[in-house]
């Protein structure tokens, strides 16, 4: 089933930014992610494809500044699909790379014309300290 | 059976002139009629004044569905006489904006001073805000679903008697494909509602050297038309809402070129105004 006019335009705008880019459906499973969002999982999606919620969130450790692990409750990715608001968060992954990096992570949701809630896109930005 | 009949089949704004007679000046409008005589109209755009002359007095019920609410698409309304008659009911489908809807956009034209009637002044108008679910309008199913085009605009798929006609005359489901290389069904705008269409009018505006510096105004070319029609594996193909700037001898040419460079499996007939479709079992 082809995934609405909304999501497919994200996908095609995201595929045009240099800025790393998670495109989930209502449910969190990972449907697109752009060239420098590879970076960040350490996958490419044309090897991956389509990625259950759990599976791509497990690529990831989370963790605060003393190191303490983030509860999944508490991602702005969380936020945004249990409550249906953009969201933001502060704080440090290790991807598959196995490299940490602090992160700026916004989360916003996909809402359609009429209220439907279509999905959402995942923001990361790197900070260079 | 459905019988599709084009009154408009010019895209952007009017073309009248000796050029244009055989493919017609007239902007967007189909007609789709029903054997039980059920009677849709896609788009109202200046080819609805004559298919409005046609009607005869004593049908209760019309139903307009619009793509959207450019002006080559509206602009006609006004100006279709079942509107005036107070024995019809004309039902018009549209979209909704994400804060108006359909009535509330379309009295937007159909006031002053754009126009210096009322759309509330209107007899027996009923506006319904699209996409929705699936609907019946007599004999026809109809199927809506949100297409890449500015502003929201839907594309229409009418069932009866198992056979489809689909209506997407504005459309750009090339837009932004990179290496000019389609993705997956379900990463092409308007594949669902096209897939195995028995009759599909579509946008083809453009020529490539015209697209260069028209991406994102929402066309398609002939090679996007072609392609598209292939991929969602239709029957028939009907390229439409042709540039104002082609005159028939350009369009003749295009639609030949077209023809000889992708050597379509399908039926590929010109979108000329007055051109008659009969689609689905004869009975």
């Amino acid at each position: 089933m082809a995934h609405p006019i909304q999501i497919i335009l994200t996908r095609q705008l995201a595929s045009y930014l240099s800025v790393p880019l998670f495109l989930v459906d209502p449910k969190g499973n990972l449907i697109f992610y752009n060239e420098p969002a590879e970076a960040i999982l350490g996958r490419r999606f044309d090897e991956t494809g389509a990625m259950p919620r759990e599976e791509w969130l497990s690529a990831f450790t989370r963790f605060d500044d003393e190191g303490k692990p983030i509860p999944l409750e508490d991602l702005p990715l969380t936020i945004t699909l249990t409550k249906k608001r953009p969201a933001y968060k502060r704080y440090h992954t290790r991807g598959l790379d196995g490299v940490a990096r602090q992160m700026e992570v916004t989360t916003i949701p996909i809402t359609g014309l009429q209220g439907d809630f279509l999905g959402a896109v995942v923001f990361f930005w790197e900070l260079s300290e | 059976m459905m019988r599709v009949t084009l009154f408009g089949t010019r895209g952007s704004v009017a073309a009248p002139g000796p050029e244009t007679l055989r493919y017609g000046g007239n902007t967007s409008t189909v007609e789709v009629r029903g054997n039980d005589g059920t009677l849709l109209v896609l788009d109202a755009g200046t080819g609805i004044r004559r298919l409005g002359a046609q009607i005869p007095p004593d049908i209760a019920r019309i139903d307009v569905l619009l793509t959207h609410l450019h002006m080559d698409h509206i602009q006609g309304l006004g100006f279709f006489d079942p509107l005036y008659h107070p024995g019809i009911d004309v039902h018009i489908w549209g979209p909704a904006s994400g804060t108006l809807s359909l009535g509330a956009r379309l009295t937007r034209y159909l006031s002053p001073p754009l126009f210096p009637v009322h759309l509330r002044d209107l007899p027996r108008i009923t506006c319904h805000d699209v996409p929705c679910p699936p609907f019946d309008i007599g004999p026809f199913h109809v199927q809506t679903s949100l297409v890449c085009h500015p502003s929201p605009t839907v594309g229409y798929r009418i069932h009866a008697e198992g056979s489809a006609v689909v209506y997407l005359p504005d459309h750009e489901p090339a837009l932004g494909l990179r290496d000019g290389r389609w993705l997956e069904p379900e990463w092409t705008s308007g594949y669902d509602l096209a897939t195995g269409a028995d009759l599909l009018i579509h946008d083809a505006q453009y020529t490539d050297e015209e697209y260069e510096d028209r991406v994102g105004w929402g066309h398609s070319t002939y090679r996007h038309a072609f392609e598209f029609a292939a991929r969602v594996g239709v029957k028939e193909f009907v390229p439409f809402h042709h540039d104002p700037s082609h005159d028939d001898e350009t369009l003749d040419r295009l639609v030949g070129d077209a023809v000889q460079r992708f050597k379509p499996e399908y039926v590929v007939s010109k979108g000329c105004e007055g051109a008659v479709f009969e689609v689905g079992p004869k009975s």
